[in-house]
């Protein structure tokens, strides 16, 4: 019984988001939010790492006890991270900076040992593939939304320093939305501003997933009225 | 003739929510008349305008939520949530600084939780929390109080209104002056009698303008008391730790000073914070030796913010973070039941 491609996509992206739903990973999460480039920085990073340890996993998953399993797999996510921080160092290094201590602590994100424990060891490599980089999708979208709404409200500007991961040509697109004087509601950049701002964005999602089921069940056909359920009866009860 | 029969409860209703809430009110004139007499009209555009956004936030959520919105409104505890947040805000504050603060308050501090009665957190506190930590500069933005004309002057009603709504262009810039709760936290060199001679606007203990509000705000509590609103144990807890700390770490009168008992007692929001925060009968300890604690908690913590910590005054991160303790605090603190020998108190085996 394998899911089909729409049905890892749909879970990964929304019915069971990482970020929204199964609220793994939250230490990045609302480590790394504070600003979209951060955001889409550590997003890409850690759906990158996902992407290929699920492939890993899922091809070694075979030959590996089931006792030592999660050492094995965490060895693989290991060692895909210090690629990664090799990369970043290499290409971004000033965001390698900044990001600092989250980018190593890809390692021990719990989305990526619970997709491979969960997922990749039971499934093929191409489906395993598929799931890591819709979960990593789905991850970076929470993420890079989270922090375009922090740093909307904490500075009132979006895609500040964007050439940190794009380089040069990405010096312009700084956009000020609210103007220069805009004060900068600095609590949003702080910690409580990212547990708030999570907070409404689950709010906001089971607030769709409510409409949506409201909406399925206003246009499913009404069910068939019971048949009487007497007691006594002479035919046979449906 | 007709004997309509009288059925219990017989009891008038005098401890009714809104009449508490209304007596609360009531308690807080003195310190707002005082505050309206020392730096103008502020304090009451403040007040208006806060209370305006927090009947707004409330019946907005009520809505949301599907609560009888009227019933809610009409018990008055949005407007004294309001009020003693406008009270703790400078005057003059800008109008978007109160609109943010009360909103916070209101939608966060308490409707998010439930409403009435829910709220872990005080709810002015954690408005005016998230506008310290948020927007530092316009926090202490204090004028000088009436009399000291020559560091700022108080402005009449209009000019009040100019300055916080934001068309400010005629009236002078630089106008405020440090609190002396400011001025000790950064003082490294000069000696206390020193530092006084330099200001004359901080009266003889706690700041001219400070000294007097706290004094009122102290008359409204003692009419609090006395009328039975709360007991005696959260203020006097908190007041009484205050004392001791700052009487243990006075330090004397040198440039390492952290002021004299007196002064912690007279300064920021000491008043306002032992009778109309800390006594908060949901946000704070239940049972009597629980409540004495939850104060002792406040005043300790507020010491130690203001001498040592990184804010000038620290009553309001006190109140939150004891809030935060209080459940525990009732926990160890049950009274004893009727019909028990003794009270049952923390973790049981079989818990």
């Amino acid at each position: 019984m394998s899911q089909s491609y729409r049905e890892i996509a749909v879970n990964g992206l929304w019915k069971n988001n990482p970020g929204l739903v199964q609220l793994l990973g939250l230490c990045p999460l609302l480590g790394t939010s504070n600003s979209t480039v951060n955001a889409l920085g550590l997003g890409l990073a850690t759906a990158l790492v996902l992407t290929c340890s699920n492939a890993a996993v899922s091809l070694i998953r075979g030959v590996t006890q089931s006792a030592v399993r999660l050492p094995a797999f965490v060895m693989i996510i290991a060692a895909l991270t210090t690629c990664i921080e090799l990369l970043m160092q290499a290409f971004t290094y000033e965001l390698y900076q900044i990001l600092g201590i989250f980018i190593p602590l890809i390692t021990t994100n719990c989305i990526i040992l619970g997709r491979a424990d969960a997922f990749a060891a039971r499934h093929g490599v191409a489906r395993s593939a598929f799931d890591g980089l819709m979960m990593g999708a789905g991850f970076g979208l929470v993420l890079v939304t989270l922090g375009a709404i922090r740093e909307l409200l904490g500075s009132g500007t979006l895609l500040a320093n964007m050439h940190l991961l794009f380089g040069p040509i990405a010096e312009g697109w700084r956009i000020e939305v609210f103007g220069s004087d805009y004060k900068g509601f600095l609590l949003a950049i702080l910690p409580p501003g990212a547990f708030l701002v999570l907070g409404l964005l689950i709010a906001a999602k089971n607030i769709l997933d409510e409409r949506a089921e409201a909406r399925a069940q206003a246009l499913a056909p009404a069910p068939e009225a019971v048949p009487s359920r007497r007691v006594r009866v002479t035919g046979v009860i449906e | 003739m007709a004997l309509p029969r009288i059925t219990s409860p017989h009891a008038t209703g005098s401890n009714r929510t809104r009449k508490i809430m209304q007596l609360v009110l009531l308690a807080t004139l003195p310190g707002v008349l005082v505050l309206t007499w020392l730096y103008g009209f502020g304090t009451l555009i403040n007040i208006l305008w806060a209370s305006a956004v927090a009947l707004g936030c409330e019946a907005a959520v009520l809505r949301l939520r599907r609560r009888p919105v009227g019933f809610f409104l009409r018990d008055c505890t949005a407007v004294l949530t309001a009020v003693l947040l406008a009270l703790a805000l400078p005057p003059y504050s800008p109008w978007w600084l109160t609109l943010v603060a009360t909103a916070f308050a209101i939608v966060f501090g308490k409707q998010l939780f439930g409403g009435l009665g829910q709220n872990p957190f005080n709810p002015a506190m954690i408005g005016y929390v998230v506008v310290l930590v948020s927007f530092p500069v316009e926090m202490t933005n204090w004028p000088a109080p009436r009399g000291f004309e020559a560091v700022s002057p108080t402005l009449g009603l209009v000019e009040g209104l100019q300055r916080i709504l934001g068309f400010s262009a005629g009236l002078p810039d630089a106008w405020t002056q440090a609190t002396a709760l400011d001025v000790l936290k950064v003082n490294k060199s000069l000696t206390i009698a020193e530092l006084w001679a330099g200001n004359p606007a901080f009266g003889s203990v706690g700041g001219y303008g400070s000294e007097a509000v706290n004094l009122a705000f102290l008359a409204g509590g003692l009419f609090l008391l006395y009328k039975r609103v709360f007991t005696w144990h959260a203020p006097l807890g908190m007041l009484a730790a205050l004392a001791l700390m700052s009487l243990l770490f006075w330090n004397g009168s040198g440039s390492d000073s952290n002021g004299s008992p007196l002064f912690h007692l007279l300064s920021g929001a000491t008043m306002l914070g032992a009778f109309f925060i800390v006594t908060d009968p949901v946000s704070g300890a239940t049972s009597l030796r629980g409540r004495l604690i939850f104060g002792a908690g406040v005043g300790v913590l507020a010491y130690v913010i203001r001498a040592w910590g990184g804010y000038p005054d620290g009553v309001a991160f006190a109140v939150l973070l004891m809030n935060l303790a209080a459940p525990t605090i009732d926990y160890y603190t049950r009274p004893r039941t009727y019909g028990h020998s003794k009270p049952e108190r923390g973790f049981k085996l079989g818990d």
